[in-house]
């Protein structure tokens, strides 16, 4: 993936427009998007109105199926699980996007400067990252949430430290290759510093990456945060999260399994969808890959 | 390539100082007090500082991280605190049922995968490669936890094929044990095939694509047989490093599983100690999984030139496994192996 | 495991000769009763315990294995609740109430074989008592002022003052007697008096014991029990479905309870707790230093639908800090009865009529994590905003209970006859009353049950009256067992799983 970094930047337009006559005809991408949108529009509509309120307990009507009343049922304090599903998306969505954000924002710069200064900077930096892939990443996170308690932001943290040496490591084989190219050697003969050059023709030039990386990292991170809910870790009540959904469904499976299948089939729906949305960019956007896959 | 190799173990021992200093400190400042949590809330401030020496942990930081250091280079992993047996002890007994587990996952994961990457790779375009993916595509969105519940529910509670959970022990013989292993060997194994069938897909369209195959099919070779002879040992690259990644996490990642079939596994003692601020368990542990991680890597990187004789020649081997070693998760290798 | 020292080696073996002898009388004796009964029994548990000598550790799961099974004290308590002779044959007490005298069982034997006679008992009291101790209930021993070893079958306790709780303090697990050579080595290996000695710890999955074929009293029906630990509440679920465990003294999930009940291969019974599960509230911190703020919390508060929603309707509401099965309760549920309208009248009064915010730390427990939630809830609509903060059992102590830096937490108060610690300096719910000490005092020094009642019952109403903490409800404990195992306890007057009456129907 390092090397596949593409073409210097066309006309802006044209790109785009390159860009939405090949997405039309990607399948993967127009599913991908199709299901992406839904449930992004769904954690949106929750901000303005729920079928209930997810905060309003109503022990008396527990545990019911799904029905007329409530599509998805209720859970065992008698919340309506479809409220629950769709505010949960927001949690689950702001959770995982930061972490990319955090990865991107961090790993990117680190990868760049580490790629133009070379040597041993590099190096540390590139070992660096293994230092945080030789420990088992749900653990480094029952630890960071051992010292700073359980909770959102630290689900964050700790899903976003892992996203850092991905995105360091990909902005840094992009640079590498990129620095050999003619465009960026025309800039350094003209003066340009390295900052420069790596704003003006290295990042642009390495979008596409980040793009294809940053939905596929956001993928990784919804499933994570779910992992991390589901053993405690993530998102606290009173707040509803898809993991701790499925983690409080699990003894009442028997009885109740609306509460278990909902929630996952959340996960399941918006994980697919990225991970279609995520291909399908890939295929667009990286020309060299899809004419070795046909 | 020896001098490639030598270079990556001096880092790797350095990797290990920095993460025993990084492990120590972090667990240093995690709040709560082992010998608190052990006499509970009626406990005297005497009885606690009494077994604060008694455990050792009344001297300063410094001078305890430098006797742990110590005492692993000897091989000697500490005493945990709650259990009051070494640690070695406690940690051979869950490794004889987490390392089963993950090989079981790990075999039955490759088992499917290589099979299935071959089938799609093979027939690719049809109606059976387009079902392969989206299926694959589907078992990489369904996290194992969920598919765990599922299948216990299914398959122990409802038709009661096999034990729900819990683990019987070795000595009442390797069946039962193996028996009680299955259902979270599935669960972990499931998922990952979807991955590695992606990947071993990709890999082998890839190498299909160059020269030499061209050539070996010109030739007069068979597709299937320049498929299994030539292109499967060339993509077996990031197919091994990803059997790599995935047995690191299946090692240490299976908290979640061992949690729902109440398996006494590494993870879960780790979870554990972690909660009863058991703090030499959890730094030895640690240390123990990072150094095997480390040690996986590195014999991934000796597979490669062991698969690609071309390799021994040059620094590149290194340097791919760098690269390719580097997600921990086995989910986030859909990533480096799909390019 | 690499304990087994030379010397426990040579015991094992001469034991070893004695289990032979005793095994073919009792195969005699097998023969006359249903030969097919079976005489294993898997015990599900929640927690595993840290390590098994309950003279060293506060954790309830180490009694839940240990407690009567392995060890014995000089009395324990019988499953009504009533404190029963034990290794003590018979007692005296002098007239002053200051002197007991303890006649001990003859014919005792460890497990290692040595005999058990009264050094032994001079030996594990001092042990308890010594500066550098580690045991987790020291109080029950403070008021013992010296302990003679009067002959091997005679022990004498003299008291710095009379203690009218001293042989139900004795009962505990933390009084249980060991003896001086395995006492450092029972961590791991626990060497006790009782109707079943340790075989093996898997850590992380099962302990076992095995019948003591030399037990002094009514030998075990039961040749071997595991005790397996099972956190997880749908793993519970599942292992009791599969048969993987045969009982569960304290099922863990009460929602699985209908479902349980509904399936004839199970007993179910709803028994009771000593656990007062309370909405600790920090009476020193303001706006919970004001009784008009506590008293609308409970107006606030609906016991019943936290029961319902948290308990799955197991556990009795309760109005004070008592347990209701106990003679002296009284019952002032309806002191404060669910109205949230009073609650928010109160709260105005009190100068809060735009609402409070504070925080609710929440120790593991589902009780706590789920009661948190409804509580939560419930406040919410009188104007108390709630910030739920969980917490671990490592925090929890150093942070609500010993720093005391918290503003309300949820706790189930699991010792039996505790009603004590509101009496008490630096108790971290920061009550300080008068009132209440002084009934305390009188208490300590009362030995007639009639007047003792009468106090108990006028301490309840001043916490009450205090509304020193949200008083939620008594723990239930759902016992869930195969319904051909007679003998589990009903109740949990201890916190203990005493299996030596357990013994199957066919």
């Amino acid at each position: 993936m390092t090397a596949q970094a593409s073409t210097p930047h066309q006309p802006l337009r044209s790109r785009s427009h390159t860009f939405w006559l090949q997405a039309r005809s990607n399948r993967s991408f127009m599913t991908g998007i199709a299901i992406t949108a839904s449930v992004v529009a769904m954690a949106l509509i929750s901000f303005a109105w729920t079928p209930y309120d997810v905060l309003e307990l109503d022990i008396a009507s527990k545990l019911q199926s799904p029905s007329l009343s409530h599509w998805f049922g209720t859970d065992h304090f008698g919340r309506d699980i479809l409220s629950m599903i769709m505010v949960g998306a927001r949690n689950s969505i702001a959770v995982a996007l930061v972490a990319v954000v955090i990865g991107i924002g961090v790993g990117v710069p680190l990868g760049c400067w580490a790629a133009s200064r070379g040597g041993l900077m590099g190096e540390a930096l590139m070992r660096g990252n293994d230092l945080i892939f030789a420990f088992p990443a749900l653990l480094s996170a029952v630890i960071i949430t051992a010292i700073f308690g359980p909770g959102a932001i630290n689900a964050i943290i700790a899903i976003g430290i892992f996203n850092i040496p991905v995105f360091a490591r990909l902005a840094r084989g992009a640079t590498l290759s990129l620095l050999t190219r003619e465009f960026v050697l025309a800039a350094r003969v003209a003066g340009k510093g390295s900052v420069r050059i790596i704003a003006e023709h290295i990042l642009p030039n390495m979008a596409n990456l980040l793009v294809v990386q940053g939905t596929i990292a956001f993928a990784l991170g919804i499933l994570q945060e779910a992992g991390l809910a589901y053993v405690g870790l993530g998102t606290q009540p009173p707040f509803p999260s898809w993991g701790k959904m499925l983690n409080e469904a699990q003894t009442m499976m028997s009885f109740a399994p609306h509460m278990a299948i909902v929630p996952g089939l959340a996960i399941v729906v918006t994980v697919l969808g990225l991970n279609l949305l995520g291909d399908g960019l890939r295929d667009i956007l990286d020309p060299r890959l899809s004419k070795a896959r046909e | 390539m020896i001098k490639a190799l030598a270079h990556k173990l001096i880092w790797a021992a350095l990797t290990l100082v920095v993460a025993s200093v990084l492990v120590f400190f972090a667990l240093e400042i995690v709040p709560g007090d082992p010998a608190e949590v052990m006499l509970g809330i009626n406990a005297t401030d005497e009885a606690i500082a009494a077994l604060r020496k008694q455990l050792g942990i009344d001297l300063p930081p410094l001078q305890r991280y430098f006797a742990w250091v110590g005492g692993l280079l000897t091989g000697d992993l500490g005493t945990s605190y709650t259990y009051s047996v070494p640690v070695l002890e406690l940690v051979t007994e869950r490794v004889v049922v987490s390392l089963p587990l993950a090989l079981m996952a790990l075999f039955l994961s490759t088992a499917i995968a290589i099979p299935v990457g071959l089938i799609a790779a093979g027939k690719r375009g049809t109606m059976a490669d387009t079902g392969i993916m989206a299926v694959t595509q589907i078992g990489i969105a369904i996290p194992n936890f969920w598919f765990a519940l599922l299948l216990v529910y299914v398959l122990a509670l409802w038709l009661q094929w096999v034990p729900a959970g819990g683990f019987p022990g070795w000595e009442k013989g390797w069946w039962p044990g193996l028996n009680a292993l299955l259902l979270p060997a599935i669960a972990l194994a499931l998922p990952q095939a979807a991955i590695l069938s992606r990947v071993t897909r990709s890999a082998l369209l890839e190498t299909l694509g160059e020269d030499y195959i061209r050539t070996a099919r010109a030739k007069g070779l068979s597709r299937r047989a320049t498929l299994s002879r030539h292109a499967l040992r060339n993509a077996l690259i990031p197919v091994v490093t990803i059997i790599g990644l995935q047995f690191a996490y299946l090692l240490a990642g299976t908290i979640i599983i061992e949690n729902v079939f109440y398996l006494p596994g590494l993870g879960r003692l780790l979870f554990q100690a972690i909660n009863l601020r058991d703090l030499i368990l959890v730094e030895s542990v640690v240390m123990l999984l990072v150094a095997t991680i480390i040690a996986v890597n590195f014999l991934v990187d000796l597979t490669y030139v062991w698969i690609d004789p071309r390799l021994r020649s040059t620094n590149k081997a290194g340097n791919t496994a760098t690269n390719r070693a580097g997600n921990t998760s086995g989910t986030e290798a859909q990533t480096d192996g799909a390019s | 495991m690499g304990f087994e020292t030379r010397k426990t080696c040579t015991r094992a073996l001469a034991l070893g000769v004695c289990t032979v002898g005793l095994a073919l009388a009792g195969t005699s004796a097998l023969s006359t009763m249903a030969h097919a009964a079976k005489t294993t029994l898997t015990m599900g548990m929640v927690l595993e315990p840290p390590h098994l000598d309950p003279t060293a550790g506060a954790p309830a799961a180490i009694d839940e294995v240990v407690y009567a099974n392995v060890f014995e004290g000089l009395t324990r308590i019988a499953p009504n609740g009533a404190v029963v002779p034990s290794l003590a044959e018979s007692w005296t007490v002098s007239d002053d109430g200051k002197t007991y005298t303890f006649n001990l069982r003859e014919g005792v034997n460890f497990h290692d074989g040595s005999a058990f006679e009264s050094t032994d008992v001079k030996f594990s009291i001092e042990r308890a008592m010594a500066e550098g101790s580690t045991n987790a209930q020291k109080a029950l021993f403070s008021a013992i002022d010296s302990v003679t070893a009067t002959d091997p079958g005679t022990v004498t306790i003299s008291l710095k003052n009379p203690t009218g709780n001293f042989l139900f303090n004795m009962a505990w697990g933390d009084a249980v007697i060991v003896a001086p050579e395995s006492a450092d080595t029972n961590k791991a290996n626990p060497v006790g008096t009782g109707p079943f000695q340790f075989s093996r710890w898997a850590k992380g999955s099962a302990v076992d014991l095995v019948r003591n074929e030399a037990y002094w009293g009514t030998k075990a029906a039961l040749e071997k029990a595991t005790f397996r630990f099972i956190s997880d509440p749908a793993a519970a679920l599942s292992a009791m479905l599969a048969g993987d465990v045969d009982a569960f003294a304290n099922f863990p999930a009460p929602e699985s309870i209908p479902q349980l009940r509904a399936d004839p291969r199970f007993t179910v019974v709803v028994g009771s707790t000593e656990g007062e599960t309370i909405l600790s509230t920090n009476n020193q911190r303001p706006p919970f230093n004001d009784v008009r703020v506590r008293q609308a919390m409970a107006h606030a508060i609906d016991r019943q639908a936290i029961i319902d929603g948290a308990m799955f309707g197991l556990g009795t509401p309760i109005g004070t800090h008592f347990a209701p099965h106990h003679p002296a309760y009284v019952d002032l549920v309806g002191q404060y009865e669910f109205n949230p309208e009073k609650a928010k009248a109160l709260l105005a009064e009190a100068g809060f009529a735009d609402g409070i915010k504070a925080t609710l730390k929440l120790p593991p427990p589902s009780y706590a994590r789920r009661g948190g939630e409804i509580i939560a809830s419930q406040l919410r609509k009188v104007g108390i905003e709630l910030e739920i903060i969980p917490v671990e059992w490592g925090v929890w102590v150093p942070e609500v209970f010993k720093g005391k830096d918290y503003d309300l937490t949820i706790v189930s108060h699991t010792e039996p006859m505790d009603i004590g610690i509101y009496g008490r300096d630096d108790y971290y719910f920061n009550y300080d009353s008068p009132d209440f000490k002084a009934l305390m005092a009188s208490l300590d020094g009362e030995a007639d049950e009639q007047k003792r009642y009468a106090l108990m019952s006028d301490a309840q109403k001043v916490l009450a009256n205090d509304a020193v903490n949200g008083f939620l409800f008594q723990l239930a404990k759902a016992g869930v067992w195969n319904a051909k195992l007679n003998g589990m306890w009903e109740n949990s007057p201890i916190q203990a799983n005493d299996i030596t009456g357990v013994s199957w129907s066919d």
